[in-house]
């Protein structure tokens, strides 16, 4: 096992300067190709916007069939998951979400818009999934979920379903601006900082090298806009902290905890540079 | 929450028509080749069978094997001549079995 850890590690290396630095001409040609063909399918309009590039247009055809087609995605047994749990009277104060707010097709539109949103209890950016919990907490008595639980991800997947195909809109207007900037800053600030044994950045792949290989995958720009995913490679769904965390190990970083602020800010920031595309929760990634 | 198996399939057809039928069970798949962090390996528990029967007659029957990924997706054909339902019902290596309905009208 250690044996195989350090090829792998090694095997990262090398890729570091053959993305990095020393493109050969060959190869930028194939990746223009690559780059074209992607812009001329048919399929991906929808998933382009501007320069943005949604994960979907990175993705095979085999892992976009299975996003396009509603009962191939496996994504959605979690749905039916969440369906049920918005239904289910949970906890001391006897109540449901349903019983508060109602049908979810109708006040839980757009409300994937809204998260991260500022917390001004604690003075920080707050995620949906500690948002949830503190609701279940707060309002309904009952016990709270773990980040990456079963139930937590349903219901995660659940509200955000409901903003499905809608564009991604920013939450910053005037009145906000000044309180959420330094979060954006913050946010920013991770995205670009070199970090772990490789010395990489969020953006050196996902900004500057998107579209290009690392190891055998194409890189994404890094959309969080179909988050929580259906992983093929977890075999079930997982919030963005958790690809964070899978991100932050492979450059051999050590990773932050699941909400924790850092990886809060981070997604705040991302949300921003995700503006117009449109949401695709639950997506399916390989 | 037990999560329930999906099925798929028109609720009217026409006589003899050929109709497309999709599952999905989730089921996590433990191949059986994976090992815990002690070095202990993980037992297998898969799905190893699928089954669906028409009005009790067998329809297809398929073995599943390692390889098939957790929550398999399981598609096939039938030609509907009656109205009737159809059974599914998926085997896993513990015995248990998970069984789920649907009814077809045909027009």
């Amino acid at each position: 096992m250690i044996g195989r850890k350090v090829l792998s590690a090694i095997a990262i290396i090398g890729l570091g300067f053959t993305s990095g630095f020393a493109l050969s001409v060959s190869s930028a040609n194939a990746q223009m190709n690559e780059a074209e063909k992607r812009a001329k399918d048919p399929r991906n309009k929808n998933y382009m916007v501007g320069d943005k590039n949604s994960g979907y247009v990175y993705m095979t055809s085999q892992t976009r069939d299975m996003q396009d087609d509603d009962f191939a995605n496996p994504g959605f047994v979690w749905v039916d998951t969440g369906e049920s749990l918005w239904n289910k009277v949970n906890g001391t104060a006897g109540k449901s979400c349903a019983s508060c707010h109602s049908s979810a097709a109708k006040s839980m539109k757009g409300v994937a818009n809204t998260f991260p949103r500022y917390d001004p209890k604690t003075k920080k950016m707050i995620a949906i999934q500690a948002y949830l919990n503190r609701h279940l907490g707060e309002k309904m008595g009952a016990k709270k979920w773990k980040w990456e639980s079963e139930n937590m991800l349903a219901m995660a997947i659940y509200v955000k379903l409901q903003s499905r195909s809608t564009p991604v809109k920013s939450i910053i207007n005037d009145q906000n601006r000044t309180t959420l900037a330094p979060f954006l800053a913050k946010g920013k600030k991770f995205f670009e900082q070199r970090r772990g044994l490789l010395d990489m950045s969020c953006k050196q792949c996902h900004e500057d090298n998107a579209g290009n290989m690392a190891r055998s995958n194409v890189l994404s720009m890094g959309m969080p806009n179909g988050f929580p995913t259906y992983r093929l490679k977890w075999q079930k769904p997982g919030s963005i902290h958790r690809r964070f965390v899978g991100c932050n190990k492979n450059v051999r970083a050590k990773p932050y905890k699941r909400g924790s602020e850092e990886y809060t800010n981070l997604e705040f920031y991302l949300m921003q540079r995700a503006l117009g595309l449109n949401w695709e929760t639950p997506s399916v990634r390989n | 929450m037990a999560r329930k198996p999906r099925v798929k399939l028109p609720n009217s057809v026409n006589k003899g028509q050929v109709v497309q039928i999709k599952t999905l069970i989730p089921h996590k798949m433990e191949t059986g080749q994976r090992k815990n962090k002690k070095g202990g390996k993980i037992p297998r528990f898969i799905i190893n069978k699928v089954e669906a029967t028409f009005n009790g007659k067998p329809v297809i029957t398929a073995d599943f094997h390692p390889a098939v990924s957790a929550n398999p997706y399981f598609a096939f054909y039938a030609r509907v001549e009656e109205s009737g339902t159809f059974k599914f019902t998926w085997t896993d290596d513990k015995g248990k079995t998970v069984t789920t309905s649907k009814k077809v009208a045909v027009k």
